[in-house]
């Protein structure tokens, strides 16, 4: 059972179920490492139409481990679509008013180029030997896509965490293409201590026997310990101490009284062990280092001498940024940094601090705040630039 | 932050002061009345700063630019002269450090609009003189112990702070009990005893 879907998340990752554009020898993908990716593809989904003047698309990034299907039953878990609280008809962002095109990031598994994909040079998914990506090789790639749909201007970009990361990404290289730039709980720069996390994720992989030095799947082997592990640790660093003591206490996993084993006792052990054993049936363990170290690598000051605001400069983007109390993983101040830049810029910007006990994955679940404020922020918008209901 | 929302009469002679199209602040922007209106009425580049999480969701809602964030704190991250007017309205004496808060208004802003309840009022006067307990009016309608307002003046305490802030006071005028103003001919003792709020027109 567990191999199958395994299966069905490679297919997934070489020939997806989504729309797909390709990019030949002629358009390559210049990335921030200075090497070539070239052919690629994309994988992306989209919902609702593009309207006669082209001016309704609205851009969804995904986080490290989302996808492209943001509203829409997934093909490999066959569930719904990871954002379909936020992205839907009648929701804050409304389908029925907007086009909504989310793709699956450069270096991903859900079909868009990236380690598992097939290397068409040599035949064998790349592995390692796919180039090292950014999260600006990321946004170039989709802007390629935005090109290839034909749409010079979105009308907003939206993402949390990763996502977050992109919408910023967005902003300040292709400035004058996004009207209203959306980063949720994300942060401008990784710090040292997610960059300290992410590490031992990586490590998690890298320890498993199964991963082969990389090359797994041309050995048909699944680093699937490892990349639970990794998915584990990093799970707890998107919750947080009250909600995890709300949700599962020391409460006990089906039994009375501790066993005196290393058996999952506590609810919280076999909940983890659970998260990170159905990860790995959808994700790629070298796709999870490729990401990881795009994150690492996000630093939007570091090319303007540490000053953040000189990544916004003469900015018409209007910005609306939202963080989540709890969120210890990106924290406020990691918003409220990119504020105090946005504002020493002159940009329009608005900043909601959500209170939450969810942590990190309270952009994910059912906030009504946070929704409120998207649909206000872009409501306000779409009405002013004479967007239709 | 703006804390008292009985009387918003400063709102309307606040916007009368401010030039069309012009860039604008407002610091305690509250649920976004004020910035509402200067961008209907006069188109201004409004932007806003306020403290509770409920205020800013009604203005991010209504379409305004407005962030979370404390006068206190967040003023130093406003550049020099980043705006035409900043407008601090009924929120100055629930500042820590309203001299500070002040002296960051005249920095960011060419000029500083600020409105602020008069405890040198009459009413206040009475309630301390006859009943020897500190004011609870439907202006100020908090007791002292649960008061967001923690740095009350009077108008005339408040022209000494901005002489000695070094601040020019363009204008000044004082609203009484029911929101009329006081005739501009009247002496500073007048205002400071029969004006419920005042507002004035700073620069440095």
């Amino acid at each position: 059972m567990e191999q199958s879907k395994v299966r069905s998340a490679r297919d997934e990752a070489n020939s997806p179920t989504s729309k797909l554009v390709q990019f030949g020898a002629d358009k390559p993908l210049k990335l921030g490492s200075g090497s070539l990716l070239s052919p690629f593809q994309i994988a992306y989904q989209t919902e609702g139409e593009l309207n006669a003047d082209r001016s309704n698309a609205i851009l969804i990034c995904h986080a490290l481990t989302g996808d492209q299907h943001v509203a829409n039953v997934h093909p490999v878990t066959g569930k719904s679509g990871w954002w379909e609280m936020l992205v839907g008809p009648g929701r804050p962002i409304d389908t029925n008013r907007f086009f909504v095109i989310c793709s699956n990031v450069i270096g991903g598994c859900m079909g868009s180029s990236g380690p598992a994909t097939i290397d068409p040079a040599t035949g064998k998914a790349y592995g390692l030997n796919f180039p090292v990506i950014t999260i600006g090789d990321m946004v170039k790639a989709q802007a390629m896509l935005v090109d290839h749909l034909g749409i010079d201007q979105l009308f907003a970009v939206v993402g949390g965490s990763m996502g977050g990361m992109q919408v910023l990404e967005w902003a300040h290289s292709f400035s004058d293409r996004v009207r209203l730039a959306i980063p949720i709980a994300t942060g401008a720069r990784h710090t040292a201590q997610n960059i300290a996390f992410n590490e031992v994720g990586r490590q998690a992989v890298m320890a498993d026997p199964d991963w082969c030095g990389g090359d797994y799947i041309e050995q048909g082997r699944h680093p699937a310990k490892g990349l639970a592990v990794a998915r584990m640790g990093a799970h707890i660093t998107y919750l947080s101490e009250a909600a995890l003591h709300r949700k599962f206490g020391r409460n006990l996993q089906d039994r009375n009284e501790i066993t005196f084993g290393f058996d999952a006792d506590f609810q919280i052990e076999s909940y983890l062990r659970h998260q990170g054993f159905t990860f790995v049936d959808r994700f790629d363990a070298n796709s999870y280092l490729y990401l990881t170290r795009a994150m690492d690598y996000f630093d939007l000051a570091a090319e303007h001498n540490g000053r953040l605001a000189d990544a916004f400069r003469g900015t018409k983007t209007r910005f609306c940024l939202v963080s989540f109390t709890s969120d210890w993983l990106f924290p406020t101040e990691e918003s409220r940094m990119i504020v105090h830049a946005l504002n020493a810029a002159g940009a329009s910007v608005s900043f909601v601090e959500i209170e939450s006990d969810k942590g990190h994955d309270a952009f994910l679940l059912d906030e009504p705040e946070m929704h409120a404020a998207v649909h206000g922020f872009v409501n306000a918008a779409a009405r002013q630039m004479g967007i239709g209901e | 932050m703006s804390v008292n929302t009985e009387s918003r009469v400063d709102l309307r002679v606040i916007a009368d002061l401010i030039r069309p199209g012009s860039r604008v602040l407002d610091v305690g922007s509250g649920d976004g009345e004020l910035l509402d209106l200067l961008a209907r009425e006069k188109q201004v580049d409004g932007r806003g700063l306020e403290i509770s999480q409920r205020g800013v969701n009604e203005c991010v809602a209504r379409g305004l630019s407005v962030i979370q964030g404390d006068a206190d704190r967040d003023l130093s991250y406003y550049p020099d002269k980043g705006f035409d007017y900043v407008v601090l309205s009924q929120t100055l004496q629930a500042t820590r450090n309203p001299k500070e808060v002040l002296n960051e208004l005249l920095r960011i802003g060419d000029r500083a609009i600020v409105s602020f309840p008069n405890f040198g009022h009459w009413r206040v006067r009475c309630s301390l003189m006859f009943k020897g307990r500190m004011p609870v009016t439907k202006d100020l309608p908090y007791s002292w112990y649960d008061t967001p307002n923690i740095h009350f003046c009077t108008i005339r305490d408040f022209v000494a702070l901005c002489a000695e802030v070094g601040a020019t006071v363009e204008s000044a005028q004082a609203l009484d009990a029911n929101g009329t103003k006081i005739g501009l001919s009247m002496p500073w003792w007048f205002w400071n005893f029969f004006g419920q709020q005042a507002i004035f027109l700073l620069r440095r």
